[in-house]
């Protein structure tokens, strides 16, 4: 059993590597467009605010992976055309953009009302309220749930080997084609993933620990 | 450029996302079911176990938790068979998968409902001189699942999501239903159209029914 997992590691680095991009990718572009959307939900205009909600809910409501075949094979026929990459990556981060949304929500949501009133009070304008005020106490409420979340797209993104997007999970799988050992192989790729999600785990943890002052 | 949609041909095929849908509740009910004995045995262990049997546990739920729910899937119908002498179909095999899958995030949810009883309602029982069994069920039980009600009605929609993945081993659910379709007659959008109306509108009168239920459940003021 040894002996095929040393043989798989070197096939592997490739696959690894495209894990991690597309779950950065994910997680730092759905982190922009999340708090963007976030912020049109708390603030924005009612039918912009429906428009958003409509949007986490559906989003949040479909499996992933119903959303990754929907996004690759459904786009190109409305004349969107990518690759699969590309169709992998915007797939995952309409899903993580709807989770960041919610985060967004709940964060700033915590914060009392009379935070936003003394701001206004003090003759703050709306952009400065949120930049000294809101958004420095939400940050708190916000980071810990969100590290747990990049969890969760690295686990997503194992789904993107359906498209034929050689990533860690796909690349075992091509060695599996060929050796006819499937349980070493799995065996180290749950390894694999469980290492890089134990530290992001952990890293949260620390994170939560920090930030615990905030929760009285 | 133009794609004229023709929802002709699913309709025709309306039987394959059907029993899809179907099936895809029944693997989340089996599923569910079974997790929710795999967490409860193990939460009671952890709270009443020592040491040695916690870090047992708790390698179980980190394991689980930090693994694509795919890659499990896989072990299970491909991997497992190659060492042990055991054979089951597909769906079987994504089943104890899941159930397995879903027992780890419930441990955490009835060992929290369990922390989250008031000390003086299990007192209460040992004053009214219940037995340790009758205070079990009497006592702790009917609390806690007031207390998990709201986190065990969402993990079971997010388990039914969760059922898709099944497609990936030729489980006939809903997702197999939809790509069924689109390999047999193209109509791509139109499946992938159907199948996502089919799983909002499906999770969504689940969690309006299991409020419901949770209201129902729901006794005094503090639950």
């Amino acid at each position: 059993m040894l002996e095929q997992i040393v043989y798989a590691i070197p096939f592997l680095f490739g696959g690894l590597w495209v894990t991690l991009v597309v779950s950065a990718l994910t997680v730092g572009i759905s982190l922009v467009a999340g708090v963007l959307l976030g912020c049109a939900l708390i603030y924005g205009a009612l039918p912009l605010r429906l428009l958003v909600r409509l949007f986490s809910d559906t989003i949040r409501g479909i499996p992933i992976l119903v959303l990754l075949f929907f996004v690759y094979y459904g786009f190109p026929a409305i004349g969107i055309d990518f690759d699969a990459f590309w169709a992998a990556v915007t797939a995952l981060t309409l899903f993580k953009t709807a989770q960041v949304i919610e985060y967004l929500r709940g964060a700033v949501q915590s914060i009392p009302r009379g935070q936003t009133e003394a701001g206004m009070a003090i003759g703050l304008t709306f952009a400065e309220r949120l930049r000294y005020v809101i958004f420095p106490q939400a940050l708190r409420r916000f980071l810990p749930p969100w590290i747990n979340g990049v969890t969760d797209a690295v686990k997503g993104s194992a789904l993107v080997s359906l498209l034929g997007v050689t990533d860690l999970m796909h690349s075992i799988n091509q060695v599996i084609g060929r050796t006819y050992e499937a349980l070493p192989l799995y065996i180290l790729g749950a390894f694999i993933y469980f290492v890089i999600n134990y530290s992001l785990s952990a890293l949260s943890r620390r994170l939560e620990r920090r930030f615990s002052f905030m929760q009285a | 450029m133009g794609y004229d949609l023709n929802f002709a041909v699913v309709w025709r095929n309306f039987d394959k996302m059907w029993g899809g849908l179907l099936l895809s509740l029944e693997l989340a009910v089996i599923s569910i079911a079974i997790g929710v004995l795999i967490g409860l045995v193990l939460a009671l262990a952890h709270v009443s176990g020592g040491r040695w049997l916690r870090g047992v546990i708790a390698a179980y739920v980190e394991t689980i938790r930090n693994v694509p729910l795919i890659l499990l899937v896989y072990l299970v119908f491909y991997g497992l068979p190659q060492a042990v002498d055991i054979r089951y179909d597909a769906a079987t095999s994504f089943v104890v998968t899941l159930s397995v899958y879903s027992g780890a995030y419930l441990v955490e949810v009835f060992r929290a409902g369990l922390e989250a009883i008031p000390k003086g309602q299990i007192d209460a029982g040992k004053a009214l001189g219940l037995t340790p069994w009758q205070r079990f069920t009497s006592v702790r039980l009917p609390a806690m699942i007031r207390i998990i009600l709201p986190a065990l009605s969402n993990t079971f929609i997010s388990l039914f999501k969760d059922t898709s993945v099944a497609s990936v081993i030729a489980v006939p659910e809903l997702t197999w239903g939809a790509q069924w379709i689109n390999l047999n007659t193209f109509r791509i959008v139109e499946a992938y159209l159907i199948a996502t109306a089919m799983y909002l509108v499906t999770g969504y009168l689940l969690l309006f029914l299991l409020r419901l239920l949770e209201r129902r459940f729901r006794v005094g003021r503090h639950a």
